[in-house]
C-alpha cells in the first residue's frame, strides 16, 4: 500500500494540498484533518482537483474534524471517505511512510 | 538502518528554526542511518545563492548546509519543477544538490521509511 | 504497532496537539504501543507547566500528565528546544543558575538522540502540527 499523506489547512489558507495532490502516486492515501477538511466542501476551491484525484488516490477527513467546523454530510464531495481517530490509527499502519503537508 | 528523508517547504527566515531541522538531520547521520533531504516548494529558496542576512537576528542558511557535508548526508534533493518556478538553476545553489522531476517524487517518498516535515 | 510521534505545534498556535492526543488515545485503546511523543521546535510550549489559562481550558494542558500516568507514554522534550525557549527542567535551571523547575508532571527534557530512537523502535512515525 503507498504514502499516507497528512493535510491540515483549508486550500484557501494554504497551498498545502494542492502541492500534495500534485506529487500524489497511485495507491496513496490523502486524509484531510484539522483546517484540511474544508477541502471536502463541494464548494470548495479545490472541489474539482480533489474530486479528480480520486482516481488515483483514496481521499479521507477526519469525521471529528468536520463535526467540529460545522460541515454537514450533505455539503461534502462524493467520494470522500470519513474516519474517526481509529480509523486514523488504521489508515497509519495500512500505509507507509507518513508525510504531513502543512 | 532505516531511511530518513527530510521535507523542506519553507523558505528561510519564516516557520520552523533552519538550524533546529538539520540538528535532526545530524542527529541520524550520527546514528549511522540514512539521510536524504527534498526541497520542494519554496524550500528552495533556502538553496538560492547571494542570501546576504541583513540583521543580526537572521541566521545565514549557506554555512548551515555547507556543515551537513561533514555529517555523511547522503543527499540532497530538489524537485526540478520548484526550481524552475522559481527562476533557481540547480547548477548555481549554496550546495550540490541532485534534482528530480515532479513526476519522480512519489517513488521517492515511498522509498523512505521514516519521513520527517521541517 | 509501535508508534513514534512528533509535535511541532504550541497548544494554541495549533490544533496539532489536540490531534496528537486523539489519535495517541485511539491508538492506545485499539491496543498499540507509543514509543515516545517527542515535542520539538514550538512544541516544547505543550511542557510548561507554568500555562494559566482559563479553568475550562485547564484539563486540555493536564491530559499531556494524565496521559503520562495514566499509560506510561514517554513524553520527552527536546533540551535544545526547550533551552531555545526558555523552558528548563530543574537540574538544568540549577545548573543554568535560574530558579524555576518549567516542565509539567509526566514530562522529561532529553536530547535528539531519544528522538531518534524513538524513530528506530516504532513501527509508524508520524509529525503533528504546523
Amino acid at each position: 500500500m503507498g504514502i499516507l499523506h497528512l493535510v491540515n489547512r483549508s486550500p484557501r489558507e494554504s497551498l498545502a494540498l494542492i502541492q500534495c495532490l500534485e506529487r500524489v502516486g497511485g495507491g496513496d492515501a490523502v486524509l484531510l484533518l484539522e483546517s484540511g477538511v474544508y477541502a471536502t466542501l463541494k464548494s470548495a476551491l479545490l472541489a474539482p482537483r480533489l474530486a479528480e484525484s480520486m482516481r488515483t488516490v483514496t481521499v479521507y477527513a477526519l469525521a471529528a474534524d468536520l463535526a467540529a467546523r460545522g460541515i454537514g454530510p450533505e455539503e461534502i464531495l462524493a467520494g470522500v471517505k470519513l474516519v474517526d481517530y481509529e480509523g486514523f490509527v488504521n489508515l497509519s499502519i495500512l500505509h507507509t511512510p507518513i508525510l504531513s503537508w502543512n | 538502518m532505516k531511511n530518513f528523508l527530510f521535507v523542506m517547504r519553507d523558505p528561510p527566515y519564516q516557520g520552523s528554526s533552519i538550524r533546529e531541522s538539520l540538528d535532526m538531520m545530524m542527529t541520524v547521520a550520527a546514528f549511522d542511518q540514512s539521510v536524504k533531504v527534498l526541497f520542494l516548494d519554496d524550500g528552495v529558496f533556502l538553496l538560492k545563492p547571494g542570501q546576504c542576512p541583513h540583521n543580526s537576528s537572521l541566521r545565514p542558511t549557506a554555512p548551515l548546509f555547507a556543515a551537513l557535508e561533514m555529517y555523511d548526508v547522503e543527499g540532497l534533493w530538489a524537485e526540478q519543477e520548484s526550481l524552475t518556478e522559481r527562476g533557481l538553476d540547480s547548477s548555481e545553489l549554496i550546495v550540490p544538490v541532485r534534482s528530480l522531476r515532479r513526476t519522480e517524487i512519489a517513488f521517492f517518498l515511498a522509498t523512505a521509511d521514516i519521513v520527517v516535515s521541517c | 504497532m509501535k508508534f513514534a510521534i512528533q509535535i511541532n505545534s504550541a497548544p494554541w498556535e495549533s490544533q496539532g496537539g489536540d490531534t496528537a492526543y486523539q489519535f495517541s488515545r485511539a491508538a492506545l485503546k485499539l491496543g498499540h504501543e507509543i514509543v515516545r511523543i517527542f515535542f520539538y521546535y514550538e512544541g516544547a510550549y505543550h511542557g510548561l507547566r507554568w500555562m494559566a489559562p482559563p479553568d475550562d481550558e485547564k484539563p486540555l494542558l493536564q491530559r499531556w500528565s494524565a496521559l503520562a500516568a495514566e499509560q506510561g507514554v514517554d513524553l520527552v522534550i527536546c533540551i535544545s528546544a526547550a533551552h531555545r525557549r526558555g523552558l528548563l527542567e530543574q537540574t538544568e535551571a540549577t545548573r543554568m543558575g535560574k530558579l524555576d523547575n518549567d516542565l509539567a508532571a509526566g514530562f522529561r527534557i532529553a536530547g535528539l538522540g531519544l528522538w531518534v530512537d524513538a524513530c528506530l523502535k516504532a513501527d509508524r512515525f508520524l509529525v503533528f502540527g504546523a
